[in-house]
């Protein structure tokens, strides 16, 4: 009977999922949502793996990294290079890009997280800017002025299972003994260390799959917006994937979705009024750090239990604290 | 305390919705109604918003003007102004935007990678875009394909257009010889402008006797001077910004060399006497867009509507958003039509367009050619010595 459950909801999940997927498709192809719709589409997806491996980093290993911005362009660029410079294929490019963006992840986690709290976030925001800065100044991948004439290869099914497979993932990660330990790093160091938790271990494993995550992001990046820039990757990018992150709720994979898709739209609305633009966006965060500083889900999930008991009292969940 | 966290919550959500359902709606309206719509996309926000924002002014006067005087075939022009937060991924998303809505052309963005990333949105669409400052010759044509984008119209002159100017007045007014070089290696503007030049002024039988270069962080030039000093030329080429330009030209003077100094369009600001000094900046010569000096009424006009409406003189930015919008009006009334693919049409064939920035023909990737400025510092005051048309 319990098992029986158990399928149950993942059949559930399955059956909505496809038909979102059948429904978006049959929408794009028939002209039904615009382009305009498709453009915003694409970039909740590719921010929703953002922010969602940002907070793997941020929220469930309880470290402070500044540096995603960094991974994405290491992704973005070593995949660009091996479409456009060497006319490779693309599901190539897909794992060399994440392959890259976790080997960066490697080598510079290693070092730094074994520091702590402000000086881990003033390392990575470092990090993110050398990467910058590092591409501003290699010409074959056209220096400043960016890198040109990669194909357009990314469609509505590329976007929409790399987004469903990232956040499988992450969540099967959390759900494994190796993302208790994570949790265990996050609430409390010495102890998770007294229990016998390598915790840099930890912390460096978090670290490497939210940077090969990142990595893909940028892989999708620069295959749908077909030039890179290294001024596209500045710290303001880390910023707004930060601020999805603490919207939604820092330790929320549901979270992270619910953030990224509220902040990239609501950015989409206020093209028009440019006055008001980053006004609106400041008090939209400010109410929210006030009334919900927990962020819109805190450290809860959404899940189909949950939703069962629509109206009562979210529940036991995976990743929260007892005591708040 | 918990059902504030609950109206707080919706409250946020509520707002974020109430905006979306809002903007939307206005979007909607204004597909209607008997206005030509034209797309204004640029950087009114983030680190390039100083661009956009001059662009996106001269634009707007413009449209004023133009709608003052009847509109075009008729009918007035409806700008739907946009913001891109100096984002390439911002400025496409604005371009599907347009297209949903219908708008007959695309203005802007200002700095050439957002036209690009814009670019196959509008060129599927086929919708005509006029860039007021990508410089980038990639804008309009693909190098590794040797294919021109047809629906991409670009309004300034191209960096290697005020190189060949300033060589050919060195070399033929000012009759001087032997030339020597000095560039900012950090920057691909400079960097670009310096090869460019010693290709014209060479093939014209001038020597370049000296090259040095140094870094936007530099502060002390006096050992590059030197060097070159050393070598005896008639004059010194720096195309690079004004904040080093000025030290340099200080330092020059200081040390006895009172060559003439020759630059380009990053000498134009009011900082560049502040830091050099006026007496230090007598004999120096640079190429711009256009002058504020210039005499003629087209230009003189241009200014005093500009300064009445936002107090404040135009940058060459301005100048060439100005530029862009009765470019494109000039398009749609000689296509007779305002349907894209004819205003495409007409663009392509647009012979001696009177703008401030100068007369302008398009050859056949998309450049202007046009008029460049040769200006003067005299104790500080900018003077419009010459206006000469370099060869595509």
């Amino acid at each position: 009977m319990d098992n029986l459950k158990k399928y149950l909801s993942t059949i559930i999940i399955c059956l909505v999922l496809a038909t979102f997927f059948v429904a978006v498709q049959w929408g794009i192809s028939s002209g039904f949502i615009s382009g305009y719709w498709v453009t915003n589409l694409y970039l909740v997806g590719i921010n929703i793996i953002l922010a969602a491996s940002l907070n793997l980093i941020n929220g469930f290993t309880g470290e402070f990294s500044l540096g995603h911005a960094g991974f994405m362009a290491v992704g973005a660029y070593s995949s660009a290079v091996i479409t456009a410079n060497l006319g490779l294929p693309f599901p190539l490019a897909v794992i060399v890009g994440m392959l890259a963006a976790a080997l960066t992840g490697l080598l510079v986690g290693l070092p730094t997280l074994r520091l702590r709290g402000d000086y881990l976030a003033i390392a990575t925001l470092g990090f993110g800017e050398i990467v910058r800065v590092v591409l501003m100044n290699i010409d074959y991948v056209g220096g400043a002025s960016g890198l040109m004439g990669i194909p357009a290869l990314v469609n509505w099914p590329i976007i929409f299972f790399s987004v469903v497979l990232s956040l499988l993932l992450i969540r099967n990660f959390i759900c494994s003994s190796h993302g208790r330990a994570c949790l265990s790093v996050r609430e409390n160091d010495l102890a998770a260390q007294m229990m016998g938790v390598n915790i840099t271990y930890y912390r460096v494993l978090a670290f490497v799959i939210g940077a090969a995550l990142a990595g893909l992001a940028g892989v999708l990046y620069a295959h749908y917006y077909t030039i890179l820039q290294p001024r596209e990757f500045s710290f303001m990018l880390t910023f707004d994937v930060l601020v999805m992150v603490m919207v939604g709720g820092l330790g929320s994979l549901t979270g992270s979705v619910v953030g990224a898709v509220i902040i990239t739209i609501a950015s989409a609305f206020l093209q028009a009024i440019p006055e008001l633009r980053m006004v609106i966006y400041a008090v939209l965060l400010i109410l929210s750090a006030i009334f919900r500083p927990q962020g819109l889900l805190g450290e809860k999930e959404v899940t189909l239990n949950n939703l069962q008991k629509l109206g009562g009292v979210f529940n036991g969940t995976v990743g929260s604290k007892q005591a708040h | 305390m918990k059902k504030w966290v609950k109206v707080a919550a919706l409250l946020v959500v509520v707002l974020a919705l109430g905006l979306a359902a809002g903007c939307g709606g206005n979007a909607q309206k204004s597909a209607e109604g008997d206005t030509i719509k034209v797309g204004v996309n640029f950087e009114l926000s983030g680190d390039v918003a100083t661009y956009g924002t001059s662009c996106k002014n001269g634009i707007l006067l413009a449209f004023e003007e133009i709608n003052a005087n009847g509109g075009v075939l008729g009918k007035k022009i409806e700008p739907l102004v946009q913001d891109n937060k100096s984002q390439n991924r911002e400025a496409r998303n604005i371009a599907e935007r347009f297209v949903s809505e219908g708008v007959v052309a695309v203005l802007g963005p200002a700095v050439s990678g957002a036209v690009q990333t814009e670019e196959p949105v509008l060129t599927a669409a086929k919708i005509p875009v006029l860039a007021p400052a990508a410089t980038a010759p990639e804008v309009t044509y693909d190098e590794k394909t040797k294919k021109v984008k047809d629906f991409i119209f670009r309004v300034c002159i191209i960096d290697p257009d005020q190189s060949q100017v300033m060589a050919n007045y060195i070399y033929d007014v000012l009759g001087l010889k032997n030339g020597a070089i000095m560039v900012d290696k950090n920057n691909d503007y400079s960097v670009g402008l310096g090869e460019t030049f010693k290709e014209y002024f060479t093939k014209k039988g001038g020597k370049i006797v000296a090259e040095e270069g140094f870094v936007s962080t530099d502060t002390a030039f006096k050992p590059q001077l030197t060097s070159i000093y050393s070598k005896k030329p008639d004059f010194i080429y720096v195309p690079a910004y004004y904040n080093q330009v000025g030290l340099i030209i200080k330092q020059a003077r200081e040390m006895g060399i009172d060559l003439p100094i020759m630059g380009a369009d990053g000498w134009d600001s009011p900082k560049l006497v502040e830091l050099a000094g006026a007496d230090n900046l007598n004999n120096c010569y640079f190429t711009n867009h256009y002058s504020v000096e210039d005499p003629s009424d087209l230009i003189q006009n241009f200014i005093k509507a500009y300064e009445k409406k936002y107090n404040t003189t135009p940058d060459a930015f301005a100048a060439l958003g100005y530029d862009t919008a009765y470019l494109l009006a000039k398009a749609i009334e000689q296509a007779g039509s305002a349907e894209p693919e004819k205003i495409q049409q007409a663009l392509e064939n647009i012979e001696d367009f009177e703008g401030v920035t100068g007369k302008l023909s398009y050859d056949e990737k998309h450049n202007p050619i046009k008029e460049v400025s040769i200006i003067k510092l005299e104790n500080g005051k900018q003077k419009l010595i010459k206006k000469m048309q370099p060869k595509h």
